[in-house]
């Protein structure tokens, strides 16, 4: 064989290699498609998205309304997104611009490590001491609830917030800083007026995807945040979100039922909303990428 | 800055040279305040970390032992140990590298030596990032559907190999890519230079200086598998099985699985806690072991390419 021939042969093959993400997100989509839209057929799309109800085992009569399920996703991100972004930011701008490389290089493997901890270790902790300590502490019935669950799940999505946001944080370039100083301005006044403006594109980027990561945790909302499929109306409210639900109860719903259509349906739900999240954190970091000064 | 300095002559009255120290003071202050704040912020997150491995091990450490470790669960699980549990989650991570690392590593290598930057690149990297996006449980679905139940290869290992190969295969092109960059371009050139063909560089020289980069890579793709349970919930891990994994076939336990497992459905859940702790123990113990070893890995060869 020509080397000419190998050398392209090769480059279709590495090329064929890297559509196989491609393929699978595709494949994914396929088989949530094909498993959940049969649930249209004995539910309307508007009943499902909007049903209060959601009684899929009721042998007489099942309802297949995954609003409370929406709405507790809704919840528990929101809520704990309002931990995790403060949380994540600070320790990005901490990190990119205050540490010392010394405390960098202990505080940044600790950010790491605590990215890297099995979400079903963070739901554990959640069930056996965050939820006795609620229970006590604030006089509730119940532990296991959306407080609960947010707070663990903030601590997953600080660590995504923080490097992505620490990366633009980074990428600022130093003239504009040294411009700020020069002008006598202090390094907060800096960092609040120069530097956050800046970056903020990639900090948007950085919530984004960590909202994104806490729509889809799964173990951590199955483990602590109670489980009742019902609308929120305080913090300390068990809810059932979108993924606690499908984990729960696909073992038990009979192959190709109602039930099992029904969840496919939901995950379907879920899918989309990750995806559109992911997508518009791309559309994001490419549109306002950081490309020297000229984009302040 | 020092104000002093830039006040020459004539020297100004002394009344404005007080107005400017003390607004400098509040100014200070502020940020002395706003950068304890900052402060805080990080103590929470290392105190989240702390606290949690902290108390995993007060409570766990008098589980683990030698018989807890090698033996098999009694009783209803009840009693006995984890040993098919470690079997089955580094069968299951070290399987799912089998699948995720040539993908994976193929895939980088293509984004960074071969593409060219245009739509098709632009396309293949929003892929990676929105599969890296997906939630755990939706590839736990995708796998029940297209390798347990369409390809029929049922409740198991290989199932699982492959749901959680697709589920790692983002961290592996990721980190491959970061590998990949680090080789300086003038090893490229050299090679080049010499007559290589594109293909004989890659191979000779820039995959050999990025080994240890996507080594590391490959450790906290491992570690992502093993801590993993959603995904495996349906396609490979089970409740209880008498039997150790005899083929690619075998269903397992794992040690996630089993900790979720003990804590939520069992029927004597309290009776269960030091196996619960014991088995959270050892499985944060692998994770974050493989974790700091890849972190380490990293920082020593950033100072070997300083050099």
């Amino acid at each position: 064989m020509r080397r000419s021939t190998r050398e392209i042969l090769i480059k279709r093959a590495f090329m064929a290699t890297a559509v196989t993400s491609l393929a699978v997100l595709a494949l994914i989509m396929v088989f949530l498609f094909m498993e959940g839209l049969p649930a249209f057929g004995f539910v309307s799309v508007k009943d499902f998205l909007t049903g209060m109800d959601w009684y899929p085992t009721d042998e007489a009569n099942p309802a297949y309304g995954i609003l409370p399920l929406i709405a507790a996703s809704a919840s528990v991100t929101a809520l704990s997104s309002l931990v995790a972004i403060p949380l994540g930011v600070m320790t990005a701008v901490y990190l990119a611009e205050i540490a010392s490389p010394r405390v960098r290089a202990v505080v940044k493997p600790v950010v790491e490590m605590l990215a890297s901890l099995p979400s079903v270790v963070i739901g554990f902790f959640g069930m056996v001491v965050m939820a006795p300590f609620l229970q006590d502490y604030f006089d509730i019935p119940v532990g296991l609830n959306l407080a609960n669950a947010a707070l663990m799940l903030a601590f997953m999505s600080v660590p995504t917030i923080a490097s992505v946001s620490e990366d633009a944080i980074y990428a600022v370039p130093r003239d504009l800083k040294e411009a700020s100083f020069a002008l006598g301005a202090t390094h907060l006044e800096t960092l609040l007026r120069v530097t956050i403006p800046a970056s903020l594109s990639g900090i948007g980027t950085a919530v984004i995807l960590g909202m994104s990561r806490a729509i889809g945790e799964t173990m951590v909302v199955l483990m602590v945040a109670g489980g009742a499929a019902v609308i929120p109306d305080s913090l300390w409210s068990p809810v059932r979100p979108m993924p606690a639900s499908i984990a729960a109860e696909m073992a038990e719903a009979p192959f190709r039922g109602h039930h099992y259509h029904a969840l496919f349906a939901t995950a379907m739900v879920l899918f989309l909303v990750t995806l559109s999240f992911n997508i518009l954190a791309d559309y994001i970091s490419h549109k306002h990428q950081q490309t020297g000064s000229a984009s302040l | 800055m020092n104000v002093d300095a830039t006040l020459s002559l004539p020297t100004p009255p002394r009344r404005s040279l007080s107005v400017t120290t003390g607004r400098d003071r509040v100014r200070k202050t502020k940020q002395w305040l706003a950068f304890m704040l900052l402060r805080g912020a990080i103590l929470t997150v290392a105190a989240a970390l702390a606290v949690i491995i902290g108390f995993l091990l007060v409570n766990g450490l008098s589980s683990i032992s030698w018989s807890f470790l090698t033996e098999v669960p009694r009783n209803n699980m009840t009693e006995g140990g984890i040993w098919p549990c470690i079997v089955g989650t580094v069968l299951l991570s070290l399987g799912a590298m089998a699948v995720a690392l040539p993908l994976g590593v193929a895939s980088a290598i293509y984004l960074h030596e071969y593409a060219q930057p245009g739509r098709l690149m632009r396309i293949i990297r929003l892929g990676v990032n929105n599969l890296a996006g997906v939630p755990s449980v939706v590839f736990g679905l995708f796998g029940l559907g297209l390798f347990v139940t369409v390809l029929d290869l049922g409740v198991s290992l290989l199932a699982g190999w492959l749901t959680l190969g697709v589920l790692c295969l983002p961290v592996i092109i990721g980190t491959t890519e970061e590998a990949l960059k680090s080789v300086p371009a003038t090893y490229r050139e050299a090679s080049l230079a010499l007559g290589g063909t594109k293909w004989q560089t890659i191979w000779r020289v820039v995959l050999p200086s990025a080994l240890p980069g996507i080594l590391t890579g490959s450790i906290l793709g491992i570690s992502r598998a093993a801590g993993e349970t959603a995904a495996i919930m349906f396609t490979a891990a089970v409740f209880y099985t008498p039997k150790m994994p005899s083929s690619m076939f075998s269903d397992v336990m794992a040690l996630p699985y089993h900790i979720y497992v003990l804590a939520t459905a069992g029927t004597e859940i309290e009776k269960t806690r030091p196996i619960q702790y014991g088995t959270a123990l050892v499985l944060i113990g692998l994770v974050l072991g493989m974790n700091l070893f890849a972190i380490f890995l990293r920082a020593w060869l950033q100072r070997r390419g300083k050099r």
